[in-house]
């Protein structure tokens, strides 16, 4: 009975907080038919918004994935002064509130900003433009792949690394070799969810935007544009791509994560 | 202590290092210090009379509310979840299991959208509760139902293990001495859970406060009504008031400090707790 009881409430709090969103994002983007829906991608603003979407992720999540391999590598492989301090500081990202996270590059790079005077003078734009959306978004996807890697990296201990490298090897062969077939499940589970937020990032990117359609808009701004337009047909079109990407992500998650055989988080 | 206490035969460490901390260093500490420096900068009584403006005391008080409720609400239908979850086996329990993760992987903007369609006045949800009086699409409940499902996934995900690990025998044993299952619910199960429970609310209420993209869908943006911190911040850099947007910022900043310090004590606890049980 309780088993029974406990089970629906389950049920009902995920089907009106989690599938009835879902399931109202596909049903208002396919409802009139696929053509209706294709025919939303004609935008020419659309079609800008997800180019700049991809072109922002392919930049950021590369950038990133370096960044985590370095900082695992270091972390996991060496003792180090400080060493506990730049574990923290690297999660610091996850705790700053995402608008927060556009704010300090508008401080930096803006008009009235530090260094926003000699920008000026070499008439180059960061802020309202697409740079500036590049580092917002790589602030606040900064700790996905060195998150996944330090702990992997630690626990998998340096011993085989050192026979190779005792044995000759050098360490870029060594890296390619020994360390990165250990590591590739753990580091494709940092990359995807670094993709998923850096495709669907909206409250820092939406600071330092500038929100020009066709020029700075990704597609999470654009969708809010064309909500405002009260084009809604657009809007779930659009959220309904996003919303895709989001189920991709989630079953490639599930599938490593069963692969690896722990669960995270 | 030395730079390096172990001479290790793995190279690497100088360019692996370096790179690391400069890419720290110049998108995540600089532009952070650019903020305190801008907000440490201002006339105390300016940055005072900024940050205590009825109107950005009327959006924490919205914030911190509906981030609080949020969390409390997790924290009641997280834990069932993770209860069914653990202690339960039903067709389909692998698949709700993975889509827990849900709001981790959806863009907050199409969350927003689609809370927004769903509970708005003729949507799936809203048509139901709009004749017994109850505005959720564009007031503060909306806000709380956004800040609810982008926070579930942490309390989900932090009670589970905990509840795994949980020995089955101790509740077999208050049983077997006569405790009642409630009995034994509340003096033997959430004791042992609740510093994982406690870090779970934590998690979400922090994640809570800062959120922005869902919110600026469902909540209808009303000044001293719907208005979120985050969201004053955006309208002051609209009006190019960047200082009195760095001092909220600075605030918000502060808020994110103290919840970061939390969390980092309660998993301390929690891992003592569990530490402990073993040595036992």
């Amino acid at each position: 009975m309780m088993r029974i009881l406990l089970i629906a409430v389950s049920l009902i709090f995920l089907g009106a907080l989690l599938f009835a969103p879902l399931g109202v994002v596909f049903v208002s983007a396919f409802g009139n038919g696929i053509e209706t829906w294709l025919a939303s991608f004609a935008d020419s603003d659309t079609g800008a918004a997800i180019r700049l979407t991809l072109l922002t992720a392919a930049i950021v999540v590369p950038l990133n994935t370096v960044f985590g391999i370095c900082a695992a590598w270091c972390i996991a492989k060496f003792e180090f002064a400080g060493k506990s301090m730049l574990i923290t500081l690297i999660d610091l990202p996850l705790a700053v509130s995402p608008v927060v996270s556009g704010l300090i590059y508008v401080l930096l790079f803006g008009a009235q900003g530090w260094f926003g005077g000699w920008l000026q003078e070499h008439d180059i734009s960061i802020i309202f433009a697409v740079p500036g959306i590049v580092l917002a978004t790589s602030f606040v996807t900064f700790p996905y792949v060195a998150r996944e890697l330090i702990p992997l990296m630690q626990q998998l201990g340096n011993d085989e690394e050192e026979a190779a490298i005792t044995l000759g090897a050098g360490g870029w062969f060594t890296f390619f070799h020994v360390t990165l077939p250990r590591i590739r499940w753990g580091l494709l589970y940092g990359v995807i969810l670094c993709n998923a937020r850096a495709m669907g990032e909206f409250g820092a990117v939406s600071v330092v935007s500038g929100h020009i359609r066709g020029l700075t808009n990704t597609m999470p701004l654009h969708i809010e544009a064309l909500y405002q337009d009260y084009s809604m047909a657009g809007a779930f079109a659009v959220a309904s791509l996003l919303s895709l990407l989001a189920v991709i992500t989630l079953i490639i998650k599930t599938l490593l994560e069963w692969r690896m055989g722990t669960r995270h988080r | 202590m030395r730079w390096r206490v172990e001479r290790s035969v793995i190279p690497g460490f100088g360019i692996t290092f370096g790179f690391a901390s400069f890419f720290l260093g110049a998108l995540v500490l600089l532009p952070l210090t650019a903020l305190v420096m801008k907000g440490a900068g201002m006339d105390w009584t300016r940055f005072l009379a900024v940050v205590t403006d009825p109107r950005a005391l009327a959006s924490y008080k919205l914030t911190f509310g509906a981030s609080l409720l949020a969390a409390l609400i997790n924290i009641v239908f997280g834990f069932i979840v993770a209860w069914t979850l653990v202690r339960y086996r039903f067709p389909g329990r692998r698949f709700i299991d993975a889509i827990i993760d849900m709001p981790f992987a959806l863009p907050t903007a199409v969350s927003g959208l689609a809370l927004t369609a769903v509970f708005a006045g003729n949507g799936w949800i809203g048509q139901y509760l709009e004749p017994l009086g109850i505005k959720v699409a564009y007031a503060p409940l909306g806000i709380t139902i956004a800040l609810t499902l982008i926070g579930m996934p942490f309390v989900v995900r932090t009670v589970q293990p905990a509840l795994e690990e949980l020995p089955r025998d101790v509740e077999e044993a208050a049983a077997t001495l006569g405790a009642s299952p409630a009995y034994t619910f509340f003096r033997v199960i959430l004791p042992a859970l609740a510093p994982a429970v406690l870090t779970g609310f934590t998690l979400a209420f922090a994640r809570a406060v800062g959120e922005y993209g869902s919110i600026t869908f469902i909540a209808g943006n009303i000044p001293y009504k719907t208005e979120i911190t985050p969201l004053l911040i955006i309208i002051k850099l609209d009006e190019y008031d960047y200082a009195a947007a760095a001092a909220i910022g600075c605030v918000m900043l502060a808020i994110s400090f103290v919840m970061l310090l939390t969390i980092n004590l309660l998993q301390a606890w929690g891992r003592r707790r569990i530490s402990g049980a073993v040595r036992r």
